[in-house]
């Protein structure tokens, strides 16, 4: 049965007077990919950052699992090894190499002996399809390989849910691709995923559900289908259409 | 509190000290102004021999301490022939040393200004040497100033030590109050809020050339203080 | 005056320099390092504080500083010229170390930090793993400026009476009737000291770069 992994309840974020978002409730259950879309500006990169506790929400509550992380005692260091999360411009650590960037993790917060977190590092390197690349240094990666080892350094931590914040917006055009297939990989194996994004075939194809955030509220959400054939809101169909003219047309002309 | 009263009873000894502190200061940054400026254009400009000594200059100068130097002026240089009075060999010193922290600020921003400009001097005719004056210079000196004006305040704390050539400036002062009130603690706190005191001015003067001069969108991108 | 003593005076105050210096510069970095430290990553109390002690030791001619710290110093604990002044001059050169430190650490980016924090890093092993090894490869050149500066104004303890170079000069120019010499090398040990350390330093900005780092 569905069982939630993220819940968000009325979850309000304001920057002096002007609210970012408000009022949000959301729902993550086990092993589903939930694609956010909506113009820039929206709040979708500061929601996000709600949810692993780099930002504080104003108000509202967040739990994960049955947690709720948003309780004063709750320890945050702790949270974060549980919530994996993905930046738009990957940040890497630029001093080590990618087998280190996606050991630190294991070894300085998990204890985890050397031996074992190379191991465990290595096992996701692979998964991204990077293993041959180990000793190289991001400034030796192109945008994105260095952004499949983010993703191999968010997995590494065995994470409850990953987090991706406008993951390709950074990248060029024909390095895209390579960052959605690992992406599409990990929703078909079944990892609980929180996505930013505009590419509109990937929400298409992979989400289970789309949700459109405007002017700080969710406005709509549904399944792909519902959302884009069939939109309750004027609004929605909108902001899709255009969107669609950009990013859609392309999957659909291949 | 006792500090307070020793403060007050130097004060017009520091004040005169501070006076003569500020003179040892303009008149270094003068020479070191001229004679920098002469250096960076050599650095810059020069035929390769010249190159060679502006550069060594500026190495010895930079890679030596004043003190240093200022006992070879002052000491050293009678037994070649060349006696100078205390303030002069101060002067001498502090000029020589602060022309060469000088001339790598100038030679900073008139590298800076490049090549483009001195083409761009050339194409209309001008020589080489009245491009440099009436093209490079203008625009280098005008975009030195906010990492020129640590120079200032670095020369103003490095007079400090003329003292030990008894020149009478305001650590000369100190010495003498600490040596009247066995107060040594005291006496040199007091001076150092003098210190404190005319280099904020200092701070606060060049801040105000700073913005006085800034010219929109023309910048250099090292303020490295 | 025979060679034998002319260079053991240089030797011994060679000596006495490269002691100082090597007394002051750690002891510089260790403090500056602890209060850039706290600047950025404390709360407001401490970077006012830490602000506030970085303008005014930075503010006061070294000498006069030096010349205080040394007389609080061993007014406390009775400690030889040669200690106080190098600790002296270590807590000056934290102020400018301080400035150092602080401008490498904000220039790297404060993505780093919250890329740390994102896999559960705590502040204090973000700092410790992530943000250190990166601010101290920035930080060498400025600091290369530093070790000079501390180089040369180990000159001053000069005034505290410690028997460095520039105290044996005069010795050296008595016996020798040559003071022009005699200060001229003093110039020159001190110039080959500076120089040697900015080389060695140079070459470990080298060896420690990060391959092509953006």
């Amino acid at each position: 049965m569905a069982k939630p992994i993220l819940t968000i309840k009325n979850l309000t974020k304001k920057y002096g007077e002007n609210a970012v978002f408000h009022n949000i409730d959301l729902t993550v259950n086990e092993g589903d990919t939930i694609v956010i879309i909506g113009p820039s500006g929206t709040g979708k990169s500061t929601l996000l950052r709600c949810v692993n506790l780099l930002t504080y929400a104003n108000e509202g509550q967040i739990w994960l699992d049955d947690m709720e992380i948003t309780a004063k005692e709750c320890d945050e260091d702790r949270v974060r090894q549980h919530i994996g999360m993905v930046f738009q411009n990957f940040l890497l650590f630029n001093h080590l190499t990618a087998l280190d960037n996606v050991m630190l993790g294991l070894t300085k917060v998990k204890r985890m002996k050397a031996d074992a977190a190379k191991e465990k590092a290595m096992h996701e390197l692979n998964r991204v399809g990077l293993a041959d690349r180990a000793d190289h240094y991001p400034g030796q990666l192109s945008g994105g390989q260095q952004q499949r080892v983010a993703i191999a350094r968010a997995l590494a931590m065995d994470p409850r849910i990953m987090l991706f914040d406008e993951p390709t917006s950074a990248l060029d055009p024909e390095l895209i691709g390579e960052v959605l297939e690992v992406m599409r990989k990990l929703a078909l194996e079944g990892m609980t995923m929180l996505v930013v994004t505009h590419e509109m075939g990937f929400a298409r194809e992979v989400a289970d559900r789309i949700v459109f955030l405007e002017k700080g509220s969710i406005v709509e959400q549904g399944s792909p289908d519902e959302l884009f054939y069939h939109p309750k809101n004027e609004r929605t169909r909108e902001f899709l259409w255009k969107i669609t003219e950009l990013y859609g047309k392309k999957e659909e002309g291949k | 509190m006792d500090w307070l009263k020793l403060f007050q009873r130097f004060l017009p000894d520091f004040i005169k000290g501070a006076g003569v502190t500020l003179e040892l200061t303009a008149v270094g940054l003068v020479i070191g102004f001229v004679l920098g400026l002469v250096l960076a254009l050599a650095r810059s400009y020069g035929p390769k021999w010249l190159k060679a000594i502006a550069i060594g200059y500026i190495e010895l100068f930079r890679g030596t301490p004043l003190l240093v130097q200022l006992f070879l002026i002052y000491y050293g240089l009678p037994s070649v022939g060349i006696t100078l009075s205390q303030t002069i060999s101060a002067y001498l010193a502090l000029g020589l040393n602060s022309a060469a922290y000088q001339a790598e600020y100038f030679r900073g921003s008139i590298q800076a200004i490049g090549s483009s400009q001195m083409t761009a001097g050339r194409a209309i005719g001008l020589s080489r040497w009245k491009t440099i004056w009436y093209v490079i210079l203008p625009q280098a000196l005008r975009l030195v100033i906010p990492a020129w004006s640590n120079e200032p305040i670095s020369l103003l704390k490095t007079t400090a030590v003329v003292f030990l050539i008894a020149v009478q400036d305001l650590m000369a002062k100190a010495k003498r109050a600490a040596t009247a009130t066995y107060d040594p603690i005291g006496s040199y706190l007091a001076v150092a809020v003098v210190y404190l005191v005319m280099v904020f001015i200092l701070n606060w003067g060049l801040k105000y050339l700073e913005r006085k001069t800034v010219i929109p969108g023309f910048e250099m991108e090292s303020k490295k203080a | 005056m025979d060679v034998a003593r002319f260079l053991q005076y240089i030797a011994s105050g060679t000596a006495y320099t490269v002691g100082v210096t090597l007394i002051a510069l750690p002891s510089g970095l260790l403090l500056g390092t602890l209060l850039a430290l706290l600047n950025v990553y404390s709360g407001k109390v401490s970077k006012w504080l830490t602000s506030l002690y970085s303008t005014v030791m930075r503010g006061i001619p070294p000498i006069v500083l030096l010349f205080i710290l040394y007389f609080i110093v061993s007014g406390s604990i009775n400690l030889s010229p040669f200690l106080a002044g190098s600790i002296s001059l270590g807590i000056v050169s934290s102020a400018y170390q301080m400035e150092i430190i602080r401008g490498a650490i904000l220039s790297v980016s404060g993505g780093q930090m919250m890329a740390a924090r994102a896999i559960g890093m705590s502040k204090r092993q973000a700092i410790r793993n992530v943000i250190l090894p990166q601010t101290l490869r920035l930080a060498i050149p400025p600091w290369s400026n530093e070790a000079a500066i501390v180089i040369k104004d180990s000159s001053l303890v000069y005034a505290l009476g410690v028997p460095e170079i520039l105290r044996r000069a005069p010795l050296i120019s008595a016996s020798t009737q040559e003071p022009f010499l005699a200060y001229a090398a003093a110039a020159a040990i001190y110039f080959i000291l500076v120089f040697i350390t900015s080389r060695v330093l140079d070459r470990l900005e080298i060896r420690l770069r990060i391959p092509a780092n953006p």
